[in-house]
């Protein structure tokens, strides 16, 4: 292997790369980012949602998942599925028609775009004529009706979307058939809602925004009835059996009609304005569904007060004397009602609410009592608060993925048990391989841990560390309910919550050792928390302890933020992860870097002014090292000194946010048209992008780092090593710690045997301080054995899990900055290798991780390398130990400093990185680990499956009030639903505090003069140093 | 580089030189077999030997094809001269007290028939006999124009040596556009440029750079196609020893060759320009510049040393004393230690073939078109 790693162009090695390298993205996890359109075919119980963007996403049953991106770059406005079939038609915001259909590839269906279709009227009519407001795919599976602004109704034939000039209804056409009193007044305008009769496919109803209701008879071409409100019309439903039809308006009332041959009055049967009497905004959508037990589901969107609950985004449910109005925190864009599908059944029984709101999707049980929440088992608002780290484990042992899930099932007590009623296909994909964790870290002090095994992403548990520190807000305010007389009846539901109490709470930097279930937690405030997982909710106090990380550095004077203030006292804490210790850094800067060694007790963290290491099985601090350069004024002054530039930020912040959202087009292209086209758009990107730099020329300055530059004491990156440090006769225990200056810190460590752990103190001496030349900033640190192989992990070796490091051959130390690669021998250091990347390609190091790449061909054959992510956006594989650049792959736009900034590398050959606040998306440089959707729906058959449940009219099968095991829940994770998240964000908003603070801490050194975008620095997600 | 490898091939069927050495007003003959030159200090005892001057210390220099005149003090300068030689390799011995330093260099035997230069010279030296101009050699070069043979004449290539200065390379670039001739006419292109020179900086002190030059290359490697920002990450991380292709925005001063026939007019320059990159690709590799770029290692809170390269021979011990280097010296200013690690870097690494590459590079730097500024 190595022979053919050395030369250059072996068509050996090439065969070999190509077995085990291979660059795919896989799957979006998490919420569409600005989603505009929800759709939902009954029959195959399928949910559709479109974005701003163009993207048009599927969704079954959990592992079952679609992505289609349409080619122009458009809002998607409508989605309809054509009933019965696979195939569902788009509305676009350039007032295209795209049909789209699932066809069955090879064992597996994939989303198509079919054809597309622009509505042209007839010659010299005005654009509105054909400005589509109102899609009605008809029950013959052949027409699509298609209500206009003008007031006319085109017919269209599927496929081929033919128009039927002769079947138009036109409004002149309505108009005749209505007798004198009703053609007094303008009636027409725009189609406000076009319903096909529940029962006769050959009457639809015809909704005008003025306030007309019509019942056209298709095949007499004649209105049969017509019903005129007072009001503008918002929408219009039929009963389900035809005999009642429901319309809602803009003044905040509903009305019944009735709709039988004699009555001729133009009265409605009933009307209210639910939350009248002083003036109310508009209702937009109503359902009227019947049930077996009598008492009818009214279910709609708006109608609050205006005054006093104008802003909210609620929908409100009434049957049977129950009234509730469920509060979003953010836009509901539509919502819609999974009843029975079956148009045959005698009543709806309508038994889940499904809304779509601008940042999260919220489903809501209406056949238990309260109408609790279901728990998604995807789609999570990543965002709900904004994610601000991330970290992945991969291959959790099964003891500790029980805990957790364990912990976890204890907070969702208060979801519905109903399975999620949103089961359509079958998802084909094989069982994940292993069980992943990946872990996010939040602004408002949560972290959140994710099931990443599979397609779906899953929320197992949460933690929260706020409750260790002294916080401005009454953990209680939140929990006050709403009292029984309140009026409106509101219920906040869902989990988006964009604001945080304390930005200080902000977690940076997470390490979880999956062995020992210990988890280091670090934060803005320079606050790290070691946690130990306990399956027991328990009361204790946090051993608490301060690191003063400046020593005898005096005359300096901190000007950031205030450190938190810690909880005295015993505390409660619930079953999962409890802190035990609690270690303040002083100054409060941002945490920077963190290891954690579970095995030797010790925790490791670094700052912008130092590291430290703490002995966390003693509770006692080892020793702290100040990596400041004396003349580093801004390190020490902290992030908010640096004010000054922050107008201007915000504004250019504000306008980058102006064009992403305007170019938002950063998604996989749908087939080959797709990818011209985003060529194209790129092209077209950077042309402009030129003539603007024509404009106002940007300089740069061309500087040598210096060692007086700002930030170089700045902890980038700490290491446990077990390793040949001093002599090459005995290994000990080592920490090494890497700088933004380029210095490489490396002390020796003598931890006590077990017996003898708690009698006798861990010692430190520093042994060795390499200073790389070109001081560029280091990002990793690894050794690797006599085999050229990385250490294992802690305890990894102790639980079999992995082949005892190689301690006979000499070890390697391999320093990764972010311009060059580095391979040192040791004990003695001396330079074995290097590869200078930044110098040869100019693109530089921001994300590095070891990675296991195994062979698509051979079961057992693996090698390990180094996946690295530049801040071109390039992800790159350079061979251990000899450097050699493997491949590379574009993966990430260039621009896109949040999406590079949030990379997170498996162990696997696997990754993540944010492609909107509230959305991972999942590559894989490997061939043999491959996590993507691979999922059957047919139309045919899911329509046999269903049909026995139609029989009895209950709807979707219900769970037995059966309590969400953890053992069940891993054994079949197929058809459980996954948790649901609590708090949330405004992206725009998270997108500006990012911005914020990642110029905060852009400005390193004298030569990041960088134009717009800043180089988030630190290894943390965004805001490395943020907490202003 | 190439200029060597060739010069190597077409000598190596002959199985003599012969030498022709003058010192004083003597002149001594004799040949030395072409594929085993031996080392410099050989060579140095056998022209003592031959002019019977065993303990006068003295300098050695030779006549190159240009007719230069270049010291030979060194393995690397003696090879070279005498791989290049054909069919006589010119010896020119002088004694140390008594040299004419300023006799090296271009265009130095030419000029020696000056008589003006020639008279007023010596008369210099004097004048002021107790300042003693040393080699090139002994001096840090700041920067260099170098691979003239290589470049069309629009072009230049600056090495700026940051090394050992405390003065800041000093300038700007910015994006631009510039005319290219292609096979569809001229078409505007974008490209990098110098936008500003810092006073007082390197890059200002040489001469060498001015606004407005349009930056084609950075160590070797195009920069076509790359944004200022590669650009500006590429020029940082070679800092230390940073090698600029530009085209000048004033293109009066071009080096004018004397082996080429001149008169090669601008607007050739981009047609030409196409067919090089290889040729840089091979000179450029990347390992042939890390001399300078030594990390330092503290050990046991002892003292700072350079980290040596660590090689599978015993080379790597021998390397190992000679550089050692203290602190201070490597921190501030003038460090004559760090040239020597540059020559241990070289014999660390002599091997094969990988030696006559390095060796082109290293004699252009060393003795051709320096511009020395001590």
């Amino acid at each position: 292997m190595r022979r053919f790693l050395r030369t250059g162009h072996d068509p050996a090695r090439e065969r070999l790369k190509r077995d085990l390298f291979q660059f795919n993205k896989t799957v979006e996890h998490g919420f569409p980012h600005q989603p505009s359109a929800l759709g939902y075919s009954p029959s195959l119980r399928i949910l559709a949602i479109g974005t701003r963007s163009g993207a048009v996403k599927l969704y079954g049953a959990p592992g079952v998942e679609f992505m289609g991106l349409h080619r122009e770059n458009n809002a998607v406005m409508q989605i309809h599925f054509l009933p019965g079939q696979c195939e569902l038609v788009t509305l676009l915001d350039d007032n295209s028609l795209h049909l789209w259909s699932l066809k069955v590839k090879g064992g597996v269906s994939e989303l198509q775009e079919e054809e597309s279709f622009i509505l042209r009227g007839p010659p010299g009519a005005a654009p509105s004529a054909t400005q589509i407001t109102e899609i009605l795919p008809h029950s013959s599976r052949e027409l699509l009706y298609l209500g206009t602004e003008s007031g006319s109704v085109f017919v269209v034939q599927l496929p081929g979307f033919r128009t039927l000039d002769d079947r138009t209804i036109s409004s002149d056409s309505v108009l005749q058939w209505l007798p004198e009193e009703a053609r007094h007044r303008r009636v027409f305008e725009m189609v406000e809602a076009l319903q096909e009769h529940p029962r006769d496919p050959n009457q639809i109803l015809i909704g005008y925004s003025r306030g007309l209701v019509v019942v056209w008879d298709l095949q007499g071409s004649r209105v049969l009835y017509h019903f005129l409100s007072s009001q503008q019309l918002e929408n219009a439903s039929w009963q389900r059996d035809g005999s009642l039809i429901v319309t809602c308006h803009s003044d905040g009332s509903h009305c019944q009609w009735s709709v039988c041959s004699d009555s001729r009055s133009p009265e409605p049967l009933r009307s209210s304005i639910p939350y009248g009497p002083f003036p109310c905004k508009a209702i937009t959508k109503i359902f009227w569904l019947t049930t077996r037990q009598g008492l009818p589901f009214t279910i709609f969107q708006g109608g609050m007060p205006r005054a006093s609950y104008g802003d909210r985004h609620c929908i409100s449910v009434v049957h049977n004397g129950q009234q509730t109005a469920f509060d979003f925190t953010s836009r509901v864009i539509d919502f819609t009602v999974l009843s029975e599908a079956d148009p045959a059944a005698a009543f709806d029984d309508p038994y889940a609410l499904v809304v779509l709101a601008e940042e999260e999707l919220v489903v809501i049980d209406l056949q238990t009592a309260g109408w609790p929440q279901v728990q998604l088992p995807y789609l999570a608002s990543l965002h709900c608060s904004a994610i601000t780290c991330s970290h992945h484990v991969s291959n959790i042992p099964l003891k500790l993925w029980e805990r957790v899930i364990a912990a976890g099932s204890r907070q969702n007590l208060h979801f519905s048990t109903m399975e999620w009623p949103i089961d359509g296909g079958t998802s084909l994909a094989p069982p994940p391989p292993q069980r992943d964790l990946l872990l996010t870290g939040h602004e408002d002090g949560t972290v959140r841990f994710w099931d990443a095994s599979g397609v779906c992403l899953r929320l197992l548990y949460k933690l929260s560390t706020v409750k260790v520190f002294l916080t401005d807000t009454d953990p209680n305010e939140n929990l006050s309910a709403q009292g029984e007389d309140e009026w409106p009846p509101l219920r906040k539901v869902g989990s988006f919550d964009p604001y945080s109490d304390d930005p200080r709470l902000g977690i940076q930097k997470i390490f979880l050792c999956k062995y020992s279930g210990y988890l280091a937690v670090a934060g803005t405030a320079g606050q790290v928390l070691v946690l130990e997982l306990n399956d027991e909710a328990a009361e204790h106090a946090v051993e608490q302890a301060e690191a003063d990380l400046l020593q005898d550095q005096e005359g300096y004077r901190w000007k950031g933020h205030e450190r938190l203030a810690a909880r005295p006292g015993p505390v409660c804490f619930e079953a999962g992860f409890q802190p035990f210790v609690l270690v303040q850094c002083q100054p409060p800067a941002v945490v920077t870097s963190l290891a954690l060694h579970s095995e030797w007790r010790l925790v490791a963290f670094g700052t912008s002014h130092g590291f430290g290491l703490f002995d966390h099985q003693q509770r006692r601090q080892v020793f702290v090292k100040c990596t400041l350069h004396p003349s580093d004024q801004l390190a020490l002054e902290g992030p908010l000194s640096r004010v000054k530039s922050l107008k201007k930020s915000l504004r250019q912040s504000f306008r980058r946010m102006r064009r992403s959202r305007v170019s938002g087009h950063k998604r996989r292209p749908g087939g080959p048209m797709g990818e011209a086209q985003a060529q194209a758009v790129s092209t077209k990107a950077e042309r402009t992008g030129l003539q603007n730099m024509e404009l106002a020329p940007v300089q740069r300055k061309i500087e040598a780092r210096s060692a007086e530059d700002s930030f170089t004491g700045f902890v980038r990156t700490l290491y446990f090593a077990d390793t040949y440090l001093r002599d090459s006769s005995r290994h000990c225990p080592s920490l090494w710690a890497g700088t933004n200056g380029g210095t490489v810190y490396a002390f020796s460590l003598r931890v006590p045997p077990a017996e003898r752990r708690m009698d006798e103190l861990v010692r430190a001496e520093q042994a060795k301080e390499i200073q790389l030349m070109h001081r560029a900033p280091v990002v990793g640190i690894l050794v690797l054995d006599g085999h050229s192989v990385p250490l294992p992990e802690p305890l990894e070796v102790a639980h079999d899990l992995s082949k005892s490091p190689d301690m006979q051959g000499s070890h390697q130390l391999l320093v990764v900055s972010e311009e060059q690669f580095k391979v040192f021998t040791l004990p003695k250091v001396s330079a074995k290798l290097k590869l200078k990347l930044t110098a040869l390609e100019g693109s530089r190091v921001r994300r590095v991780g070891v990675a296991h790449f195994g062979s698509c061909r051979a079961e057992d054959y693996g090698e390990h390398h180094l996946a690295v992510l530049t801040n071109l956006g390039d992800i790159q594989v350079v061979s251990m130990p000899l450097l050699k650049p493997q491949v590379r792959y574009s993966c990430i736009r260039r621009e896109d400093v949040s999406g590079i900034a949030s990379c997170v590398f498996t162990r696997y050959g696997q990754g993540f990185y944010l492609i909107s606040p509230s959305e991972f998306e999942r590559f894989s440089l490997s061939t043999k680990w491959l996590v993507e959707p691979r999922c059957l729906v047919d139309s045919t058959k899911t329509k046999n499956y269903n049909r026995p449940s139609n029989g009895n009219g209950t709807g979707p099968k219900r769970t037995s009030g059966q309590v969400r095991n953890s053992r069940s829940q891993s054994d079949s994770e197929e058809k459980k639903p996954g948790p649901v998240m609590e708090h949330a964000l405004l992206n725009d908003e998270s997108g500006v505090l990012k911005e914020i603070q990642s110029t905060l801490e852009g400005d390193r050194g004298s030569y990041s003069h960088r134009r717009s975008h800043r180089v988030a620095v630190g290894c943390s997600l965004g805001n490395g140093e943020g907490g202003s | 580089m190439n200029r060597g490898h060739r010069h190597g091939l077409s000598s190596g069927c002959l199985g003599t030189m012969e030498v022709k050495s003058k010192f004083g007003a003597e002149f001594r003959r004799f040949s030395l077999e072409r594929s085993k030159p031996g080392k410099f200090e050989e060579f140095y005892g056998l022209l003592q030997h031959v002019h019977k001057i065993p303990n006068v210390d003295v300098l050695v220099g030779y006549a190159d094809i240009h007719g230069d005149l270049l010291p030979i003090n060194n393995d690397d300068n003696y090879h070279k001269a005498v791989s290049t030689a054909s069919p006589l390799l010119r010896i020119f011995i002088q004694k140390k007290e008594e040299a004419d330093y300023s006799a090296f260099g271009t265009d130095t035997l030419i000029r020696k028939k000056n008589v003006l230069s020639h008279v007023l010279r010596p008369d210099n030296h004097r004048k002021k006999p107790h300042i003693v101009i040393s080699m090139p050699q002994d001096f840090r070069p700041v920067s260099s124009i170098i691979d003239v043979d290589i470049l069309p004449e629009t072009h230049r290539r600056v090495r700026l040596y940051k090394y050992g200065t405390e003065k800041p390379l000093g300038f700007y670039i910015r994006d631009g556009s510039s005319v290219r001739v292609t096979p569809h006419g001229l078409e505007k292109v974008p490209g990098i440029f110098i936008s500003r020179l810092v006073p007082g900086g390197l890059a200002q002190s040489t001469g060498l750079l001015a606004v407005n030059d349009e930056v084609l290359e950075v160590n070797g490697i195009e920069v076509s196609g790359k944004s200022l920002d590669q650009v500006t990450d590429m020029m940082i991380a070679n800092s230390r020893n940073l090698i600029i292709t530009v085209r000048p925005a004033n293109q009066r001063n071009n080096v004018v060759r004397n082996s080429r026939t001149s008169g090669s007019s601008s607007q050739s320059t981009d047609n030409s320009l196409l067919g090089y990159p290889q040729q840089v690709e091979a000179s450029f590799e990347p390992e042939d510049q890390d001399s300078d770029e030594e990390d330092i290692v503290i050990e046991d809170s002892g003292e700072p040393r350079q980290i040596p390269r660590a090689t599978p021979e015993a080379q790597s011990l021998e390397s190992l004393t000679q550089i050692e280097l203290s602190f201070e010296s490597g921190q501030n200013g003038f460090s004559p230690p760090q040239d020597s690690s540059l020559d241990t870097e070289l014999e660390t690494r002599a091997q094969g073939q990988k030696l006559l590459e390095e060796d082109g590079t290293i004699i252009t730097l060393a003795g051709r078109n320096e511009v020395l500024t001590p």
